[in-house]
């Protein structure tokens, strides 16, 4: 499904060069579950960013379901990423004026989905992510694992197929952090391919396939067999 | 993103940063509202001179003796030598125009007026039984002065409500006798109220025929004849006559001012809208600066809502749909803050209406059409460049920052 190769990305800090992926070649298939580990400024957001269509590489190959996509226009890279890719964050980035409800419905609304079907899959999002009672809430009046399940469902809401989530923990209470890693799971279960940037090696552990970035380099990718 | 969507989202955040919001709304409100106020001052006082020249008769034409080298300047403020009077013989050679329909000459002075023991000094009016047709006024009581060859005349006048009030209180004056000097005048009407016009209060005056003015203040000159023209395109040709008819009785000179209404309403009207239209565009300065105070504030909120942008982008909003969100922003405000503005520019106007109440102040449609108008496109100029920096705010970058 995905495909990354010889990905580099350089960023220029002024006369300095900071090469944060260097060489980076990646197969990901369909209903894959990843996690990326590896110390800290070692590439594993860059490698998300990209991933998720948010970066260019300087070099490198993109292939996303068969297509190139390294050479896309920003809006068709936003398209796909609307259609086809959902992120989420440590620091939730919830609209605050926005009610759950509202936040979780944003990309339907940014694709031009009509009130209705909008409802629809709403109520749908809001059951399935245990959220009823919290849809009229603002992010204020939400926990922080209210507010994560919100994010994840706002990435679902348009049903991608690539799910991609930065340290979806790392502002959580471990009780917490475990509950919404077992959404995401669910996402996998259902199909998603998932990717998940974390610090905590029992998180890390429980995906199926764990890539270890040291320097911007792959320095090992583990598969386990599926539970 | 359907356009409701898009109204509905911009409405979200006008309600998410409310003071900001009204701010704008109140800066924008004032320069709508300064605008509507000051040019319906304008306008008011274009409309009331007009007014009061319209109160003077239609198709007017003033002859005055003098040449004076600003046609069109105010009948009052000329100044210049009388070289030859003008008189009645004057003013009947006129009769020979088949442009004029009729007209009036007038002599003014001020008298004694007295009614028993009351006296009072008032304006006396001398002329014939056509002014009262030439200046369109009205009678309230009685007649006007009966018609007649001019040079003669018998002892009657007519009166204003006011002089016939401080001389008779309530009791009835027509066909009192009253005296100006040492003649005797029978009360036979008394004028409709009129009030002001043009520096003329014809409440206060006394009216007698033309010979008598003459006898009183013992002169031939006539102060003014006025003319009236058959009609609105006839009042050149009687101009013309006027002149022509004038000049061959004063062996070809040409020592008389003809004033036409026209002309001299003409250039108030002009002075009044270029004055209107300055200080319409003065209060539309106002709404410039409440466009920069727009595009300050939407520059802000692109910072403020750094993280917001970039997870919208990072949903798959594209630039597009960033900068129609910003513009959506932009015009509502524009709108909410005319509606405002307008709304307060007319409660203002009514409320120097009620404190002015013979100036007819309106808001002229120009204003009301141009105030909201520049509301707007200010508002989205300035809006351009906070929605490009919006736009191509790099996501990553904007959701990496705490
Ligand atoms: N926008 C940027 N400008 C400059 N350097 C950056 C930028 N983003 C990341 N980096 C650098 O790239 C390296 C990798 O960063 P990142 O992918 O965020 O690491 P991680 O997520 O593994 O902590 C780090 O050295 C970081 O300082
Ligand atoms: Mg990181």
């Amino acid at each position: 499904m995905i495909r990354l190769t010889g990905i580099e990305r350089v960023f220029r800090v002024g006369d300095e060069e900071v090469h944060a992926l260097r060489g980076v070649s990646l197969d990901i298939a369909q209903g894959e579950y990843l996690s990326i580990m590896g110390p800290s400024g070692s590439g594993k957001s860059t490698l998300l960013n990209i991933l998720g269509l948010l970066d260019r590489p300087n070099a490198g190959r993109y292939e996303l379901n068969g297509h190139d996509v390294t050479g896309l226009a920003d809006d068709e890279l936003a398209r796909v990423r609307r259609e086809a890719i959902g992120f989420v964050f440590q620091f939730f980035h919830l609209v605050p004026r926005l009610t759950a409800g509202q936040n979780i419905e944003l990309p339907m609304v940014l694709a031009g989905i009509d009130p209705a079907e909008r409802r629809r899959r709403l109520d749908k999002l809001l059951a399935d992510y245990g959220l009823v009672p919290r849809a009229g809430h603002r992010p204020d009046q939400l926990s922080g694992g209210q507010c994560q399940r919100v994010a994840i469902a706002r990435a679902m809401s348009m049903g991608p197929t690539l799910i991609l989530a930065d340290e979806p923990t790392g502002n959580l209470d471990r009780h917490t952090g475990q509950e919404v890693m077992a959404v995401l799971e669910r996402v996998h279960h259902e199909g998603g391919t998932v990717a998940v940037v974390t610090h905590d090696p029992e998180i890390g552990k429980r995906a199926h396939r764990r890539i270890r970035l040291v320097d911007g380099e792959i320095a090992s990718d583990e598969r386990s067999g599926d539970d | 993103m359907r356009f409701p969507d898009l109204l509905a989202f911009a409405w979200q955040v006008l309600g998410g940063y409310r003071s900001r919001t009204a701010l704008i709304l109140l800066a924008m409100g004032i320069g709508v509202a300064a605008v509507v106020a000051v040019s319906s001052i304008g306008e008011g006082a274009r409309l009331y001179v007009v007014n009061q020249f319209g109160s003077l008769g239609t198709n007017l034409i003033i002859v005055l003796p003098g040449r004076s080298e600003t046609a069109g300047g105010m009948p009052g403020v000329l100044v210049g030598k009388t070289p030859r009077d003008l008189t009645i013989d004057d003013a009947l050679a006129l009769k020979r125009s088949p442009a004029i329909l009729r007209f009036a000459p007038l002599i003014v002075g001020a008298g004694d007026v007295r009614v028993g023991s009351r006296t009072r000094e008032t304006p006396v009016l001398g002329t014939t039984a056509e002014f009262i047709r030439v200046r369109q006024m009205d009678m309230a009581q009685g007649l006007f002065l009966p018609a007649g060859d001019p040079r003669h005349s018998q002892p009657v006048c007519v009166i204003g409500t006011t002089v016939a009030a401080e001389l008779f209180g309530a009791r009835p004056a027509l066909g009192e006798w009253l005296r100006i000097g040492d003649r005797r005048f029978r009360i036979i009407g008394v004028l409709a109220k009129q009030g002001q016009s043009l520096g003329f209060n014809t409440d206060e005056i006394v009216i007698v025929p033309l010979a008598s003015a003459q006898a009183l203040f013992n002169t031939e000159a006539l102060f003014r004849v006025l003319v009236e023209a058959k009609s609105r395109e006839q009042i050149a040709y009687a101009k013309a006559d006027v002149e022509e008819i004038l000049r061959l009785r004063h062996e070809g000179e040409r020592d008389i001012t003809v004033i036409t209404q026209d002309a001299v309403l003409a250039t108030f009207d002009r002075i009044l809208r270029a004055l209107t239209l300055a200080v319409g565009g003065i209060a539309a300065i106002s709404l410039a600066v409440a466009g920069i105070l727009v595009m300050n504030v939407m520059l802000i909120a692109v910072t403020q809502r750094r993280k917001e942008i970039g997870l919208l982008k990072a949903i798959g909003a594209t630039g597009q749909q960033i900068r129609a969100a910003f513009f959506t922003e932009a015009v509502m405000l524009a709108l909410g803050g005319a509606a405002l503005g307008l709304a307060a520019g007319k409660l203002g106007q009514i409320a120097i209406g009620q404190a002015f109440p013979d100036i007819p102040f309106t808001a002229p449609w120009w204003a009301v059409l141009a105030a909201p108008l520049t509301a707007i496109v200010t508002s989205v100029l300035f809006t351009v460049l906070p929605a490009k920096r919006a736009a191509a705010l790099d996501p990553v970058m904007a959701l990496s920052k705490r």
